[in-house]
């Protein structure tokens, strides 16, 4: 072990997390850690709130500056231009070479473009880096208008981020509901609703079809696919991302969409291995699982498992445990607990139960067979992460689940106990009779969880 | 900003423009029947003899008559402190009184006009501009653009704010006979309320109420759907009207020692200061309850409560340092530090101010009962020392102060030793924590950004574990503002509480101490 030198491409949520982890059991190793975005790890899910003023730049920074130094880990602002996999050497941009015993690609993703004529104009961009919200700062200053175009996550965040500073918005989204290829029909609804409510234009099932400039290059309109021109200053393109591996192309290392992986990280290359956005798995490494994992928490897995690889005799593969996800529709919160697809298959029932304005929701899915839980989607109501993991990982039934729906809600105090009108509709529904355990008043004055 | 909005900043400005030229107006004459009625007896005759000069001058300014009056009553005393008569020096501090009966001016008039102008036009100019708030926007954080105000991000506004403060504070500590004229306003309310003149610590509780109530409601717009914070802010606002002002109020009507029940030794210094004690003692069954309370809440009432809710239930929903901090202080809570050298001199000063409120109120019991003269004049020394440097500097101008330049609880976070004792209990014996929700948080930063007492929530946040901090007041912020419900403020018991490892983070390969 001692003296190798590992490098690692990428000070996002995977490669920091490995560098960390590493550095954790492994005192002698040389760390260094390159990216040609920050000089430091910042959380990229926070990039809208700067943008929305409540955060500064410094705020997004999970590490205080000294922390690297502190730990040992270098930290080298450039762009790798290529990696010369048989002289283990990376050249960076400015013709600098590295060398390296350990690499390790955690390059991440960057946003998708899908040919549109005029998808190159001035005014017209996608929002993954920090190179491009200040892009944006500079695009969307003074401007009247803005089109986004996607409806995903990325494209409400950037709604929201122009909303905040009163711009009017046209959200174009392909599908017939919001978030509709991921989100059950009736989640979708009420965040189109909640969409509208923040005076968002939105237009369902509508796509973009080109973009109009001016002579000075600069995005004027859009024209979608029902023929209606929108004039704009500003278009945001959230259609996805892919991995970001263009500098990789030809280096000998096997690629698809992102870098080829077994589950235990590593590529074609020897001592080199891939793990977060930019990865792609050759197998599932579950069945409810994608062979390209782009989301923060798996990210942070990848790490994680990879330094213990890398630090251990015992090598471990990549289990994830039940999948889990959340995220913001505007002031809509959401939370996903196991599988929940879009549409039921013919072996799933699903119980959902919603609050008369609209804004809370939940979603629980059984197998209509068995009864066993199979997942949750949830609207405005904050779950308890290991209340759900625990469910699932043991196979509860519905009715386990429903009865112990008190203990899973994650909401904070003296919010209304929705699970009791939940559990209500349950029981009538399913000429059930479930009861939550009775909690005596003490225990309810001290605020006990048991 | 909608219009009325815009009127109603108007009009809080006007009514603070007005509040602070009110200081200024008017005349002042001084007569020697005045002074006989307000110096105590042993003085009478060296006072009258020592401002004789003044006497039926009129004085258009307060500048010139206290500069008159501070050069005479010096003059008298450095003669006898170069003589070491110390027996003789007048220690006594008269200027405020003397400045006070001097006025000559129309707010004795029309007191309640001058108050309405003032002050009341500052408070409906407020509501003016916080009613509409958030009107017809939906229920969520309102965040937006706090980093690009002025106000809020130590700008321009921010600064000449902050100054403000200070100002009024050293003026309001150290230099009251400037203000006289804003004392004399609130004499008729005074009246009413306890049957005394009013002090200049009446008007300051009297804004500092209003403050509370104010801004209060704002924090009812700002965190509209969020019933933690409604129910909360509701508390720190009855507390302070009813136990802080009105009952004390009401306790001097009834010939009671102005008492706030819910001040907490060692907040409250000077509890077991003789004064205060004999007060107590000497009022019959309400003081002896007054001593017990006390005595009960110190011994029994922290610890109790504060193993069953955390310090929460002192520092977030009934202190009044803590109740301003809450409500006028908000705009400013995320101007607290956040780095871990912060933390370091949070931990020392904190507890520093407690071995000091500690010994110095060990030292007055002791000489309670033993009386002695060195003991005494040591005690004094150390009172003075403290109620200056921490009871006025520390706690009024550089707590309150200092919001729009270091956040909301610089007292709180740095310097209140009642903080500290609730902290220690919290830290070790509590059922209290803020629970992290497994593996949900994207290390965003908006909950260490939002924590006035500059903890850096997201750092266990991110590795999953709960976060049992001693300073945290349990303001339930952090919970609010993430984006992904990652936190949640709970009494759920001791087992599990503090967590090395992470409770579960969606990894089934390893369990990483992260
Ligand atoms: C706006 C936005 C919001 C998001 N919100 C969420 C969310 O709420 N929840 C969630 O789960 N996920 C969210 N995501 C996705 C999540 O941020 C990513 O999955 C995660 O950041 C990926 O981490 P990573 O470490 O794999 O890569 P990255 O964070 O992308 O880090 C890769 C780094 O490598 C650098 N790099 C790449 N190539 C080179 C090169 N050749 N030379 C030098 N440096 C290079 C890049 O510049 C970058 O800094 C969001 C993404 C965006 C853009
Ligand atoms: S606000 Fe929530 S998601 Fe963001 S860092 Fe804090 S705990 Fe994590």
């Amino acid at each position: 072990m001692n003296n190798r030198k590992i490098v690692i491409i990428g000070n996002g949520i995977s490669g920091i997390t490995c560098a960390r982890n590493i550095r954790k059991k492994d005192n002698e190793a040389e760390i260094l850690v390159i990216s040609g975005e920050t000089e430091h790890f910042f959380s990229r899910t926070a990039l809208m709130y700067i943008y929305m003023g409540h955060m500064k730049y410094e705020h997004t920074k999970p590490y205080e500056d000294w922390f690297w130094e502190k730990n040992r880990i270098k930290l080298l602002k450039a762009w790798i231009e290529f990696v010369d996999f048989p002289k283990k050497q990376l050249i960076c941009q400015d013709g600098k070479a590295i060398s390296y015993d350990i690499l390790i690609l955690a390059t991440g993703s960057r946003p998708n473009k899908i040919g549109w004529p005029g998808q190159d104009l001035k005014g017209v961009q996608g929002l993954y880096s920090f190179q491009d919200l200040e892009l944006m700062e500079e695009n969307t200053k003074g401007i009247k208008k803005a089109v986004i175009v996607g409806g995903g996550l990325i494209g409400i965040e950037m709604a929201e981020m122009l909303r905040s500073r009163n711009v009017p918005v046209t959200f174009l989204v392909r599908e017939r509901n919001f978030w509709d290829n991921v989100l059950p029909e009736e989640e979708a609804k009420m965040i189109n609703k909640h969409i509208l409510e923040h005076e968002i234009d939105l237009q369902l099932d509508t796509q973009l079809d080109e973009i109009i400039g001016d002579d000075e290059g600069r995005v004027t309109a859009v024209v979608t696919n029902k023929g209606k021109k929108i004039n704009c200053e500003f278009v945001g393109l959230t259609v996805g991302v892919v991995p970001n591996i263009g500098f990789l192309i030809g280096s000998g290392l096997e690629t698809s969409k992102g870098i080829l992986i077994d589950h235990f990280f590593r590529t074609n290359m020897p001592n080199v291995y891939a793990i977060g956005d930019c990865a792609e798995f050759r197998e599932l490494v579950a069945e409810d699982r994608k062979n390209i994992e782009q989301v923060w928490y798996t990210g942070r897995m990848h790490g994680e498992i990879l330094a213990h690889n890398l630090t251990s005799q015992n090598q471990v593969p990549y289990m994830p445990g039940p999948w889990f996800n959340s995220a913001k529709f505007l002031d809509i919160e959401y939370q996903t607990y196991g599988q929940v697809p879009p549409k039921q298959d013919s072996y799933t029932d699903s119980f959902f139960w919603n609050d008369a304005k609209g804004k809370v929701s939940i979603r629980l899915n059984y197998n209509k067979d068995s009864n066993v839980f199979m997942g949750v989607n949830a609207l405005g109501w904050r779950l308890r992460h290991d209340f759900f993991d625990r469910a699932l990982t043991e196979k509860w039934t519905i009715d386990q689940v429903m009865g112990n729906l008190d203990k899973a809600s994650f909401n904070p105090e003296f919010y209304k106990p929705y699970y009791q009108a939940v559990l209500k509709d349950y029981n009538s529904l399913k000429g059930n009779n479930i009861q939550f355990k009775k909690v005596s008043l003490f225990r309810k004055l001290i605020g006990s969880r048991a | 900003m909608r219009n009325i909005q815009k009127f109603g900043l108007a009009l809080f400005i006007i009514g603070l423009l007005i509040f602070s030229y009110i200081p200024f107006i008017g005349d002042y004459q001084l007569n020697v029947q005045l002074v006989e009625k307000l110096v105590k007896e042993e003085h009478r005759e060296v006072m009258t003899g020592i401002l004789e000069p003044m006497y039926d001058k009129i004085y258009t300014s307060n500048f010139s008559f206290i500069r008159d009056f501070k050069e005479l009553f010096n003059a008298y005393n450095q003669d006898l402190k170069d003589q070491q008569a110390w027996d003789k020096v007048i220690w006594d501090n008269y200027a405020f009184s003397v400045t006070k009966a001097a006025a000559i001016n129309p707010v004795q008039e029309h007191p309640y006009k001058y108050f309405g102008v003032s002050i009341i036009l500052g408070v409906i100019g407020g509501l003016m501009y916080i009613m509409p708030l958030y009107r017809n926007e939906p229920e969520g954080i309102k965040n937006n653009g706090i980093y690009f105000s002025s106000m809020k991000a130590r700008g321009v506004l921010g600064i000449f704010t902050g100054t403000y403060l200070i100002l009024f504070y050293v003026i309001l500590y150290w230099l009251p006979e400037y203000m006289t004229n804003l004392v004399i306003m609130v004499d008729p309310l005074s009246e009413a309320l306890s049957g005394n003149e009013a002090s200049q610590w009446f008007l300051y509780g009297l804004v500092y109420t209003l403050a509370i109530l104010v801004m209060g409601i704002r924090m009812f717009k700002k965190y509209k759907g969020n019933a933690y914070q409604t129910i909360r802010t509701g508390s720190v606002m009855f507390f302070q009207l009813a136990f802080a002002f009105l009952l004390p109020e009401i306790l001097v009507l009834f010939n009671m020692p102005w008492h706030d029940f819910k001040n907490i030794w060692p907040l409250d210094y000077s509890f077991f200061y003789e004064y205060r004690i004999e007060g107590m003692v000497s009022s019959g069954a309400l003081g002896m309850f007054m001593l017990i309370w006390g005595i009960l809440l110190i011994v029994i009432g922290v610890p109790l409560l504060t193993y069953f809710y955390g310090k929460r239930w002192y520092c977030s929903w009934v202190c009044g340092c803590g109740g301003l901090a809450e409500t006028l202080g908000d705009p400013y809570r995320q101007l607290s530090d956040k780095s871990l050298k912060a933390w370091k001199v949070e931990r020392y000063l904190i507890h520093g101010v407690l071995v000091f409120a500690v010994v110095m109120t060990a030292l007055t019991i002791v000489n309670y009962f033993m009386k002695f003269d060195l003991l005494g004049q040591a005690t004094n020394q150390l009172h003075s020392i403290y109620g200056f440097a921490i009871g006025s500097a520390f706690a009024g101008v550089i707590g309150t102060g200092f919001y729009p330049f270091m956040g909301n609880r610089v007292w709180c976070r740095f310097g209140c030793p009642l903080a500290a004792y609730l902290g220690i209990v919290q830290r070790f014996k509590s059922r209290f924590r803020i629970t992290t929700n497994g593996g949900q948080c994207i290390s965003c930063g908006n909950c260490s950004t939002y924590c006035e007492m500059g903890i850096d929530v997201r750092w266990y946040a991110q590795r999953g574990q709960n976060i049992v901090r001693s300073s945290c007041v349990g303001c339930g912020v952090c919970s609010a503002v993430c984006p992904r419900g990652v936190l949640k403020l709970e009494n759920a018991g001791e087992e599990g509480r503090i967590n090395e490892m992470p409770i579960i983070i969606g990894n089934k390969s390893i369990s990483v101490k992260s």
